[in-house]
């Protein structure tokens, strides 16, 4: 919403701030002001001149010499624009003055630029004429203005005064930020009264004087309304005898600074009641409209219907149209047709000033495409009482500006009246939620600036029904926190009882995770939960695999954006691509967020959001890099027992001959392995990629933080070696399993020291020795008791066709 | 006999003086002082001399082995000193050459901006809670004041999965499912991801987070919320930093305001981070709206409370200078290892 400081200074006069006061204090009492643009920015030392007299310029035929009398004294400016005459008004920047741009009208610089005397062409000029652009400003908002040459003011203006004061560019245009519960500050009237509020100064809105000849408007038209629900109120005036000509400079330099461009003074007046009231206002030619009948009602559907942009467009039963007694003609609260539009051969015309329900035409611009100014302000919920003040102000200004005559009386037709809102007043209660202590006729001084009324009898505040956003206590505390000032409200710590800060506990596992993986080498990625369902064929994921039951989105961005993940892979092979083909080397990744398993499709329930730790690496490291940040976690979040790897699982995506389960007492809790070269290709990663998943939720009932320390040895330890040659199908686990099993309660830890395969060993084989540690608590061992476990464990490798190696 | 014992002493002393190495002592040691050496066999001449004469001669064999001895001694110690020094100047190394790091990973600058947020508030007794990013519509909108129809749950801003489930746009549900649980006072904080409608550019994403804060308990004020969101800001962006509260509005909380903190980079002065202000929009905020708390099952005559919400990215993007929000989820290492 832009509105300029000049036009809410109209009702309230005594207004006098900087526009930076303003936007200050504006913004701190809710009105937010996001920017603002001061006219007479880089304008100085601009006064009316008049040109006395002009003569040749001796040495060059497209420049004059004028004498301009500039009050005090005559001086002598020599310029190439042609449009001056004598006796013409002028403004003249003097010498040492700046205009604040060029006369091509191109951008304005930031320091405008600054004029000096000199000699043109061997001539003396003391000065420059000034041009609307030159003056900042553009035909747009002064349509009077000459293309291209020196502006001409009004013959009345006295010579050496401000011309800029003049011109009315001692003004500055705000740009506003308005919430969405302000519906009444989309209009420069609900600014105005915001600003005489913050500034604690008079508000003085436009007073609606009533208009009308004898005649009576029902003896013109008929209106009905048959869905009421969508249109709570309908007004309609006739103006006749239409004068098209174009509105008053005033008019027109409001609607400028605006940002809408003046036509005429029927449409000017129905721009300007839009930006005063925030109410659209929508202008019939009443000879176009069959039987002088308008019908609200709604669309049949598949209705083609042509909108006054030319667009021809297909209706449904949902759209709100204006009909006459033929035919449609206006998408109520979006467009009008191009089949009543106003043209310039208008005699008479009829005024539609109405509310509409808000979400309605939301709704229907939307499906429509078709999202226009009025619908901008329609879609906010209007209030049906401000159509009525609209329609009524705006044939006030059809008779000030003589455009028309307006026929007298209106059509009103209001079904469902909107009552002011009460709230139950209470002081105590206010001060209670805001920390303060405001006296309560301090508060009531704030309603009454802000034209809330109060019934005293009652202690209730009446909210008019502009104000829709007034509802309960909090509401209008926020009405005295806004005037007593956030800034004035103290600072306090809550008090009351004390409650300890922490983390969840899966917040806390999934802390130590980051920091094994980080201290591992990893470092921390992001990606998007949603991706494409292409990505299962560059995973290798079968077609019927449940991992293709994904969540899909209604409205994505994208096809890439579509459905959300229910393995991390993607996103990870994604991002070492992404580094890869940047030619980063030895990138490890890992990610820690979740997946998103339906229950079951389409979704009845929230799907089973799974939080995984994802790693993955290419470059230097190997499987067991990413196996030993595993085992490195399970150390750190006390998981003791034995980790399994189970070779083989069902993961597509992984080597075949490098994956596993991670098997946790018996549980499956994610996976480890070499992506699949197939798949590395789809990713256009030209190395070997591994990765580890953990499926979070399955690992954090295994976690323990409890501690105990067990003592540290005091009787000496006893070293064994074994080494077996075995068939390559026998896997390293399966040994340490026996060790594990057979080595009973003395065996302290057993550790593979050298592992073989090659020429020297027999064909399909290979060779492994173990370094074996057996200990006691409570005494030092003897000969024999190792001797005995040794034995359990030695038959144990030989059941299973191991031979050892002498 | 002396004379010879001179000659002895002599020449021992001048041997081990020429000696450079321990060996080389050991074998003098041996050569004179051993069961065959040199002065031992003097000794052994002893019968030979006179009785009267053997204790004067003992005398000075025994001086001349003491004075060997120290000789050997004293010689030893400076080529063992020798010998460290010698040892010390081999060893010296060029200590600028490259150290050998863990190359431990690096945190992504969301995690060390979260980070710095949860230190913050669960110093001030703020638990840590999270909740599902695909929601329920009635978590995400209806319970927080959106009623359906509300231009809030257009399309253009949330994704949606069906008529009654979302990816959540805010963090805000967590409010609402924390106070669903009935366990009061609340102070919580809950981190998480959020998505919107919004195409991928150098300052908007799909998908991005926030941090959700709520604290319910009776008596608690707007100027509760102004003093502890005034100590976030201090915590976070330098104790010099000042706040400032504008009103606002969002659906769920009323009074409503946004804060500004001063420009933390030119400290208020105006720069391009603040586009000339001095101010940088951080966060939105607001006393919790009663029929958020009803709709919640707590009494707003008992509770009040105040909730905040703060944008991740949007404090990452600001305190760590990175002019590009897609570098966040592209995840090149040398961005990464910047944090």
């Amino acid at each position: 919403m832009n509105a300029a400081l000049s036009w809410m200074k109209a009702y309230v006069p005594d207004l006098d701030v900087t526009a930076q006061e303003f936007t200050d204090a504006m913004t701190l009492s809710g009105s937010k002001v996001e920017s603002y643009r001061c006219l007479d920015k880089n304008l100085e030392k601009i006064i009316v001149g008049q040109i006395m007299k002009i003569e040749r310029h001796p040495n060059a035929d497209k420049l004059i010499v004028c004498q301009v009398d500039i009050g005090e004294k005559t001086i002598q400016i020599v310029t190439g624009a042609l449009n001056v005459k004598e006796g013409d008004k002028v403004p003249v920047v003097l010498d040492g003055g700046k205009v604040a741009g060029g006369h091509d009208g191109g951008p304005l610089p930031e320091d405008g630029i600054k004029i000096k005397k000199g000699k043109l062409r061997g001539i003396e000029s003391d000065g420059m004429m000034c041009s609307i652009e030159e003056l900042g400003s553009s035909r747009d908002m002064y349509p009077e203005a000459p293309e291209m040459g020196i502006y001409i003011l009004p013959e009345d203006a006295s010579v050496g005064a401000d011309a800029v004061e003049l011109l009315g560019l001692h003004d500055a245009v705000f740009e506003f930020e308005i919430t969405s519960n302000r519906v009444d500050c989309y209009s420069v009237v609900g600014l105005a009264r915001e600003a005489a509020a913050t500034f604690r100064k008079e508000f003085h809105p436009p007073v609606v004087e009533p208009s009308g000849n004898g005649e009576n408007i029902e003896d013109y038209v008929q209106v009905e309304v048959r869905d009421t629900d969508l249109c709570p109120r309908y007004c309609a005036r006739v103006v006749k005898n239409i004068k098209l000509a174009p509105s008053p400079q005033w008019m027109q330099r409001r609607l400028a600074a605006s940002g809408i461009r003046p036509i005429n003074n029927i449409v000017d007046i129905t721009n300007y009641v839009m930006e005063e009231y925030g109410q659209p206002m929508h202008a019939f030619d009443y000879d176009l409209l069959a039987g002088h009948k308008i019908i609200v009602k709604r669309a049949g559907d598949g209705d083609q219907f042509q909108t006054l942009d030319g667009q021809l467009r297909t209706m449904d039963h949902d759209v709100l149209m204006i009909n006459d007694a033929e035919k449609e003609v206006g998408i109520a609260g979006i467009m009008g047709g191009e089949n009543s539009k106003i043209t310039d051969e208008i005699k008479t015309v009829v005024f539609e000033g109405a509310c509409f329900d808000g979400t309605n035409i939301r709704l229907s611009a939307k499906r429509l495409g078709l999202r226009t100014e009025a619908s901008g302000k329609y879609e906010k919920g209007l209030d049906p009482n401000t159509a009525f003040e609209a329609i009524n102000r705006a044939c006030q200004l059809v008779e000030e500006l003589g455009a028309g005559e307006v026929v007298g009386g209106i059509i009103d037709i209001y079904s469902k009246k909107q009552e002011p809102v009460r709230v139950k007043f209470d002081a105590d209660k206010i001060n209670s939620l805001l920390g303060t202590q405001i006296p309560a006729e301090e508060m009531k001084g704030y309603f009454r600036m802000l034209d809330l009324g109060f019934d005293e009898d009652n202690q209730e505040v009446i909210a008019p029904t502009f104000r829709q956003d007034l509802h309960c206590l909090a509401d209008l505390a926020e009405e005295v926190a806004r005037f007593f000032g956030y800034d004035n409200i103290p600072t306090t710590l809550p008090s009351g009882e004390a409650t300890t800060g922490k983390l969840s506990y899966k917040l806390r596992v999934e802390e130590i995770a980051r920091d094994v993986a980080e201290f591992s080498g990893f470092s921390q990625s992001m990606t998007y939960s949603f991706e494409s369902p292409k990505v299962f064929d560059k995973l290798l994921i079968p077609q019927n695999d449940k991992l293709r039951q994904a969540v899909p989105i209604l409205n994505p961005l994208g096809e890439d954006f579509s459905i959300m993940r229910t393995l991390p892979l993607n996103g990870l092979l994604t991002s070492l691509s992404t580094n890869y083909n940047r030619r980063n080397k030895n990138v490890k990744l890992y990610e820690l967020a979740n997946i998103y398993l339906p229950k079951s499709l389409p979704l009845s329930e929230l799907p089973d959001e799974r939080i995984q730790l994802t790693l993955g690496l290419y470059g230097e490291g190997d499987f067991f890099t990413v196996k030993g940040v595993v085992e490195e976690l399970f150390d750190k979040l006390g998981m003791a027992k034995r980790v399994h790897y189970q070779p083989d699982c069902d993961r597509p995506y992984l080597h075949p001959g490098r994956k596993a389960d991670i098997v946790y007492e018996g549980m499956v809790v994610g996976y480890l392995g070499q992506i699949h070269p197939e798949v590395a290709d789809n990713y256009k990663i030209g190395d070997r990629v591994y990765a580890a998943v953990l499926d979070m939720p399955k690992v954090i009932p295994f976690v323990d933080f409890d501690r105990k320390y067990t003592g540290i040895a005091k009787y000496p330890a006893v070293n064994r070696d074994i080494s077996m040659v075995v068939p390559r199908e026998i896997l390293a686990g399966q040994i340490e399993d026996i060790i594990a099993q057979r080595g009973g309660k003395i065996l302290e830890s057993y550790k593979l020291f050298d592992l073989y395969e090659g020429s020297q060993i027999l064909a399909g084989h290979k060779s492994l020795a173990y370094s074996i540690t057996f200990r006691a608590k409570d005494h030092t061992l003897t000969d024999d008791e190792v001797s005995a476990a040794m034995k359990k464990i030695l038959n144990g490798l030989e059941k299973m066709g191991i031979q050892l190696r002498a | 006999m002396k004379e010879q014992l001179e000659r002895i002493k002599e020449e021992a002393l001048r041997k081990i003086e020429a000696s450079d190495a321990l060996e080389k002592l050991n074998d003098i040691r041996v050569a004179y002082l051993g069961k065959k050496g040199e002065l031992t066999s003097v000794l052994k001449s002893m019968k030979n001399v006179a009785p009267e004469e053997r204790p004067k001669v003992g005398q000075m064999v025994n001086d001349a082995r003491a004075l060997i001895e120290a000789k050997l001694e004293e010689t030893k110690a400076a080529l063992a000193r020798k010998a460290r020094e010698e040892q010390l100047r081999r060893e010296v190394i060029d200590v600028t050459l490259p150290a050998k790091k863990a190359n431990i990973g690096h945190s992504h600058p969301n995690m060390v901006a979260l980070k710095e947020v949860e230190r913050i508030f669960v110093g001030m007794g703020y638990e840590v809670v999270e909740g599902p990013e695909v929601e329920y519509q009635d978590y995400n909108f209806t319970k927080l004041n959106i009623p359906p129809n509300h231009p809030a749950r257009d399309e253009q801003d949330t994704f949606f999965i069906n008529p009654e489930i979302c990816l959540r746009s805010q963090t805000s549900p967590v409010q609402a499912r924390t106070m669903e649980k009935g366990k009061l006072p609340i102070r919580m904080i809950a981190p998480g991801r959020v998505f919107r409608a919004d195409e991928v550019d150098a300052t908007h994403s799909p998908s991005f987070h926030q941090v959700e804060g709520l604290v319910i308990d009776k008596r608690i004020t707007l100027a509760d919320l102004k003093g502890t969101l005034a100590e976030f800001a201090r915590e976070m962006f330098g104790e010099d930093s000042k706040v400032k509260f504008r009103p606002h509005h969002f659906p769920f909380t009323e009074p409503s305001a946004e804060m500004d903190v001063s420009c933390f980079k030119c400290g208020g002065k105006g720069c391009r981070f603040c586009k000339g202000s001095g101010w940088i929009e951080i966060l939105g905020c607001g006393m919790v709206h009663p029929h958020v708390l009803e709709m919640c099952g707590i009494d707003p005559e008992q509770y009040t409370g105040f909730a905040f919400g703060v944008g991740l990215e949007r404090i990452a993007l600001l305190k760590y200078e990175i002019d590009d929000m897609r570098l966040l989820y592209e995840n090149d290492i040398r961005f990464l290892k910047q944090f």
